[in-house]
């Protein structure tokens, strides 16, 4: 798949290159991430006010490990203060990240592959390829090593195609941060 | 980004008073990039890019790094805005 990327133009613009196909992947892998973290629905808490305020009824831990990893403990000693924190902070930081997600959606609507975006829109995908490599690295199981021992892999290996995404991802993310670094010392 | 809340507060250096009981930690992962973390630490923390990378190099190499202290509110917004940067973030009390 063909290289691009984000980038800082000279007069400071920030671009987004891709073709059509690299469109079309970003979109299915952002709409998974949207179903992914999207909250539940509020089936167990009929308390009007928790549902205005974000508060959850109740919130555990999530068991899938890429959603744990998304949303980890904010406590590790205190199971009590981490249920209670997450109660409070699960539901809003959800809503975040689907807003992130839905926001690179959009701007992979506008036409043509060359993407100008907006200081937000580029945190929004910023925020948005991190969560989508946090979840693609969880289902991975990587290691600082990864690259050696995903290069290692079979063609055939399902876990080749979905490192080389992951892969791919990384690249795009770093040639964002390149593109955002605050420039000041 | 969803723009974390932007707090002004002392350096770290100054932490271990009994005002700023509270600390924030982040932890080594295997999936964010080195240059993310030293965004965060510098867009949310305004910290300079020295610092920021110092924190992050000890992150990389300890597995762990005290990137803030104040009081428990604090706290719990800095470990907030961590985990919607995506990097994995506790706090505990310094003791």
């Amino acid at each position: 798949m063909a290289v691009h990327g984000f980038r800082r133009t000279l007069t400071g613009r920030i671009v987004l290159r891709v073709d059509a196909v690299e469109k079309g992947l970003l979109t299915t892998l952002l709409e998974q991430l949207v179903d992914f973290v999207a909250p539940e629905p509020e089936d167990d808490d009929d308390d009007p006010l928790h549902r205005l305020v974000g508060i959850a009824e109740s919130a555990e831990r999530p068991e899938d490990p890429a959603l744990a990893r998304l949303f980890p403990d904010a406590y590790l000693d205190d199971a009590e203060a981490a249920a209670d924190f997450r109660r409070f902070t699960e539901r809003a930081l959800r809503d975040t990240k689907v807003a992130q997600a839905r926001t690179a959606l959009d701007t992979l609507r506008r036409s043509g592959d060359k993407l100008t975006l907006t200081e937000p829109e580029a945190g929004a995908w910023l925020g948005a390829l991190n969560d989508l490599r946090l979840a693609l690295g969880s289902r991975l199981a990587i290691t600082e090593d990864a690259a050696e021992e995903f290069a290692a892999l079979d063609d055939d290996d399902p876990r080749a195609a979905t490192y080389h995404v992951y892969d791919w991802l990384t690249f795009l993310q770093d040639s964002l941060v390149r593109s955002v670094m605050p420039t000041a010392p | 980004m969803t723009a974390p809340a932007e707090l002004e507060r002392p350096e770290v250096e100054d932490a271990t008073t009994s005002d700023r009981p509270w600390i924030t930690i982040v932890w080594n992962d295997p999936v964010n990039l080195m240059s993310y973390v030293t965004y965060v630490f510098m867009t949310y923390f305004h910290y300079p890019r020295e610092k920021a990378e110092k924190l992050m190099w000890q992150v990389h190499n300890d597995g762990r790094a005290v990137v803030s202290s104040g009081t428990r509110e604090e706290m719990e917004r800095d470990v907030t805005a961590m985990h919607s940067f995506g990097l994995w973030a506790t706090l505990a009390k310094d003791d």
